[in-house]
């Protein structure tokens, strides 16, 4: 029984590893539900505290930043003292923060300004333990809205960074 | 004998005009407003039977391309007096200044088996003389936009004395798909949006390409990583490497030295991004800036000597000027709002950038002090000018909003003048605009 777990949640790893390149659609989770899994292997997931679909969906993969900031928020950093908690207690895991802005600025900057709000991210992270090893940061800028509307509603949910779980070689 | 009486008092007038035009023919370009110049190109004579739609399509791309500028105004064929019957006919000035055509266009077109000959004359109509040389150009048949190009270019050079911009492709993103799912490959086009060819697919996600001096290799920021690098690619072998980045480390925003041997781009690191130089060949890197902000989109001057860029140092994106080596920087931009994305004109003396203000985007220019500030489009979001080899036209991308958001490309000039949609299909953003082609 302990061996079908351990197989189980393998494959389950392996599948989640097989999207967690950073360079794709809904990398980020605002699909995290309909990720690579069936709908029954991804219930089991989310009631499994140690998949990465718990991670993603009850602990909360992402902050969100107000305009032109890096600053994070109190609400992020209750997400943020969660993810640090899953890192350390999941440790095989490694994970990539993406940092994301909204369309309102230039293409140049807002990889900048991602790339300093994934920096926030990790630097917090890092403060409750994590170890540096298993963290990467990069940026979209603004080339990866999760919502398209052209109003703050959506432009609020476009400026975050996703910590994205992957079990796979970072090199 | 009545019509024929009447077009002689009608050139004549017209010539009393003209007389204000003092000595031969120029078109001076200024920052004013001014009137196009009127003139006239008919159909260029197909000098062999397999010359005849050639002939037909060259004619119109020429007369586009000097129409397009917004300089010059063609007279319709159909207010023509006469029609010259060979090349090297004497021109019937009386029959042109009747119709206020200020310069003449003449050509022939010959095509024997795959080869194309471009011959072309121009004359200052009211001086009564032949401006220039006629000129030949020869090519393959398939090469006759290129040839219509040429054509245009000769004959903006001979009446404004600058060089043309006519011969010359754009290198920039296509698009397709919709915002939250969009992919973007590296294509190039000729400058009207003619003869585009894609030089990436779209497997990762891919930014802002730069034409290197010459126009022979681009360099780009590229997502096949995951992590942004900057990748060079050989334009007619399409084979492309990625400049070293170590692990940690993001690169992106490149640009070439005038000797297109180095490189000069952003490089991040610990949430900081910074600006530095790296040699092609030998992979050494320079680093130019060191403050804790933003240092982003560098842009050096025609002689090298100096890189405009973009930093939010002071608490929001303005623009600054250093040294090529690095150092002190001097803030240039002080209007209201915010400024990215600097371009150092070709001709040295414009900073073309985009201005954030109140909501809009604006593609704007202003002189090296940050004098003379004029915003030149306003829009939803306007961004990433380039330059006209002979800096004198802008292109730029132009982003619709909403749900239904789409890119394209635009072109402006100096004065704000003549903006117009370039015909690229499909959607279109990022360009760099290569060098007049040799």
């Amino acid at each position: 029984m302990k061996l079908l777990t351990k197989v189980a949640l393998t494959v389950l790893v392996l599948g989640t590893a097989a999207c967690t390149r950073p360079d794709r659609f809904g990398a980020d989770g605002a699909d995290g539900a309909n990720g690579p899994m069936d709908g029954a292997s991804a219930q089991a997931g989310v009631s499994d505290p140690t998949s990465p679909l718990y991670f993603n969906q009850t602990i909360g993969d992402r902050v969100l930043f107000v305009v032109n900031s890096s600053t994070l928020s109190d609400q992020g950093k209750t997400i943020l003292a969660g993810q640090a908690r899953w890192l350390q207690t999941n440790a095989d895991y490694l994970a990539i923060i993406e940092g994301h802005a909204d369309e309102r600025g230039t293409r140049e900057y807002n990889i900048g300004l991602g790339f300093r709000r994934a920096n926030a991210v990790r630097e917090y992270l890092v403060s409750l333990g994590v170890p540096t090893n298993r963290l990467r940061v990069t940026s979209y800028g603004k080339e990866r809205p999760v919502q398209v509307c052209s109003t703050e509603s959506c432009y609020s949910e476009n400026r975050r960074a996703v910590t994205v779980i992957s079990i796979a070689s970072l090199s | 004998m009545l019509k024929q009486l009447m077009s002689v008092m009608v050139a004549l007038v017209l010539g009393g005009a003209a007389m204000a035009q003092s000595g031969p023919l120029r078109l001076t370009i200024t920052d004013g407003v001014i009137e196009p110049l009127p003139y006239a190109v008919p159909t260029f004579q197909a000098e062999t039977i397999e010359a005849t739609q050639v002939a037909v399509d060259l004619t119109r791309l020429v007369a586009r391309d000097l129409t397009g500028t917004g300089l010059f105004r063609e007279i319709p064929s159909s207010a023509f007096i006469s029609q010259p019957s060979a090349f090297t006919q004497t021109v019937a000035y009386p029959d042109w200044r009747a119709i206020n055509a200020q310069a003449l266009i003449t050509g022939a077109v010959t095509v024997s088996g795959n080869q194309l000959v471009v011959k072309f004359r121009l004359f200052d109509v009211f001086s009564g003389a032949e401006m220039g040389g006629g000129l030949q150009f020869a090519g393959t048949v398939e090469g006759w936009r290129r040839m219509g190009h040429k054509v245009s270019d000769a004959v903006y050079s001979r009446i404004t004395g600058e060089t043309g911009y006519f011969d010359s492709r754009v290198v920039y993103v296509a698009e397709t798909g919709p915002k939250d799912q969009r992919q973007k490959r590296l294509a190039v086009m000729d400058y009207d949006g003619a003869n585009t060819q894609f030089l990436t697919d779209s497997g990762a996600l891919v930014l802002a390409p730069r034409f290197s001096p010459n126009g022979d290799r681009v360099l780009y920021t590229s997502f096949e990583s995951g992590f942004p690098r900057i990748n060079i690619l050989d334009v007619a072998s399409v084979g492309r490497r990625q400049l070293t980045t170590a692990q940690g480390e993001i690169a992106f925003s490149p640009r070439f030295s005038r000797d297109g041997n180095q490189v000069i781009y952003s490089l991040a690191n610990g949430g900081n991004t910074d600006i530095y130089r790296s040699d092609l060949g030998s992979g050494a890197a320079v680093r130019l800036t060191s403050a804790p902000s933003i240092e982003t989109a560098p842009s050096l001057s025609p002689d090298g000597t100096q890189i405009v860029f973009e930093s939010d140092r002071s608490g929001s994106q303005q623009l600054y000027i250093m040294s090529a080596n690095g150092g002190e920087a001097r803030r240039i931009s002080f209007g209201d709002g915010s400024y990215g994305t600097p371009v150092w004109s070709p001709r040295a003396d414009l900073i073309a950038f985009t201005k954030q203000n109140a909501g809009r985007f604006h593609i704007g220019v202003m002189r090296t002090d940050g004098s003379e500030e004029r915003l030149l489009t306003a829009s939803f979001l306007d961004e990433g000018p380039t330059w006209s080899p002979n800096g004198r036209v802008i292109m730029f991308s132009r982003e619709t909003q909403g749900v239904s958001g789409t890119s394209a490309l635009y072109s402006v000039d100096i004065s704000g003048r003549n903006l117009q949609p370039v015909a690229v299909p499909g959607g279109a953003s990022d360009p760099s605009w290569g060098p007049l082609q040799p």
